[in-house]
């Protein structure tokens, strides 16, 4: 008998229940090898075997099993373009969107961001974040997340004042690149903290430090030195989002809490998260576009649990279009969201997405 | 936007349908899913199945006048509702806190 599934790029196409046990089984055995972690147990894997071979459109948990969701995007999916945002480009305002993402969509938090979505650019609009994150507070009930990106690659040359480090080190300027890396990392944390600053003004509830280590090693540093002196002055509440399900190591020395933060892998990530003060991790496993979704679903579930049993606080794993074991399509299929989103949450026991 | 509907469809609360938006403040101080949720329900005074039961939450929520995705005139709506909300959960909500 042939099941319909999906590929990582989205594409539906037929296969068998045997080579959907041997797709989960290798997805498993991946993400143990690359992150030195245990594979799924085989009780495990046949329930996810169970809900992937469900015939049903859509999947979903039983009620008492529910979580809650935060996002990065939110408001931006109704007015936002399709580019940055996945926005299907209303013509309202953010506190009409955040208005009907709580009451018309029930979404658990409401959320506001600069569309270029990093901490710089940020700085240039501050007064602007701020007097329409007033109005969303005034008008809305449910929490209010801010979210933006360290994004270290913002910095450099022409669009700000750092040789780029990537073309130094290609020059061969090893030692002059990591020296600019790292003077970059604290640039970027003041800005992390001077825009936190400023919307702790007007009342927000948390800040979603966002793609976390996407220009590397030094982003992620960024972050958690941001996260630790922000809990200090303000005791805000703060949400830290990867980038990736590896931090690539741009520099490759940087240490936070005497640990090397390139190489880290989710479960490992997660305890640096914590000592900076961390309250809600979002772990990132990346979708292989050339596999199967039972393929791409059981790495992430597996590296997600590894992370989940070591974590302290509560894990909202990234699960929109190419993360977390959804298909890399700018619409992904219904079946393959929520069979991913009941097997994350059933099989690697996380606390929202 | 659709995916983030069908997330919610599969496995999320709901929001204001239900408990949502008070277990997701509850997180936000760093409560895993289990702690927070038996944190709200105690404050409001019902069971954890009870959390995502939309039937339920909304007598709760009409009751304790915590808001609802109703368009209930009258009912706290905005700031009004998180003032009460902070009272009946115990914590500070930080715009509640500049109005008061």
């Amino acid at each position: 008998m042939a099941y319909k599934e999906r590929m990582g790029d989205g594409r539906l196409v037929e296969m068998s229940k045997e080579e959907m046990i041997r797709d989960i089984e290798a997805g498993c055995n991946d993400a143990a090898e690359r992150g030195k972690i245990s594979a799924l147990s085989e009780d495990a894997q046949e329930r996810l075997l169970d809900i992937m071979i469900s015939p049903e459109r859509v999947a979903s948990v039983e009620p008492e099993n529910t979580v809650v969701f935060s996002t990065d995007n939110g408001c931006h999916s109704l007015y936002g373009n399709f580019s940055e945002a996945g926005g299907v480009g209303l013509p309202i305002h953010s506190v009409t969107a955040n208005m009907l993402m709580e009451r018309a969509l029930g979404f658990d938090s409401v959320f506001y961001g600069w569309l270029d979505f990093c901490f710089k650019a940020a700085k240039a609009v501050i007064t602007q974040h701020q007097q329409e994150l007033e109005s969303i507070l005034m008008n809305t009930v449910s929490p209010c997340i801010y979210g933006a990106m360290p994004n270290l690659g913002g910095y450099y040359k022409p669009d700000g004042p750092f040789e780029n480090v990537g073309d130094l080190m290609a020059e061969g300027k090893i030692l002059e690149g990591m020296e600019v890396y790292e003077r970059l990392v604290d640039h970027a944390k003041e800005d992390i903290v001077w825009v936190s600053e400023q919307l702790t003004r007007v009342g927000v509830d948390c800040i979603n430090i966002d793609t976390t280590g996407a220009a590397g090693d030094g982003d992620f540093l960024s972050s958690l030195k941001a996260c630790e002196e922000l809990k200090k002055q303000t005791g805000l509440s703060i949400e830290m989002g990867m980038a990736s399900e590896f931090v690539m190591g741009i520099h490759g020395g940087l240490e936070y809490d005497g640990n090397v933060l390139a190489g880290m892998y989710p479960h490992k990530q997660v305890k640096m998260a914590e000592k900076a003060g961390v309250d809600i991790f979002g772990p990132v496993v990346n979708t292989n576009t050339r596999q199967s979704t039972p393929w791409n679903i059981a790495r992430a579930i597996t590296f997600t649990k590894e992370c989940s049993r070591v974590a302290n606080i509560p894990l909202h794993p990234n699960m929109g279009m190419g993360v977390g074991g959804l298909p890399m399509a700018e619409m992904p299929p219904l079946d393959a969201v929520t069979k991913a989103s009941k097997a994350m949450v059933e099989l690697a026991g996380v606390d929202g997405i | 936007m659709g995916m983030a509907v069908a997330h919610g469809m599969a496995s999320g609360m709901n929001g204001m349908r239900t408990a949502g938006d008070l277990v997701m403040r509850m997180e936000m101080k760093g409560m895993k899913i289990k702690e927070a949720k038996e944190y709200v329900a105690g404050k409001l005074g019902v069971g954890v199945p009870e959390l995502s039961d939309e039937y339920r939450m909304k007598e709760v929520r009409e009751e304790l006048d915590i808001g609802t995705v109703m368009a209930v005139p009258g009912a706290a709506k905005g700031l009004r509702a998180k003032a009460r909300i902070a009272d009946i959960l115990g914590i500070e909500i930080p715009c509640v806190e500049k109005l008061r």
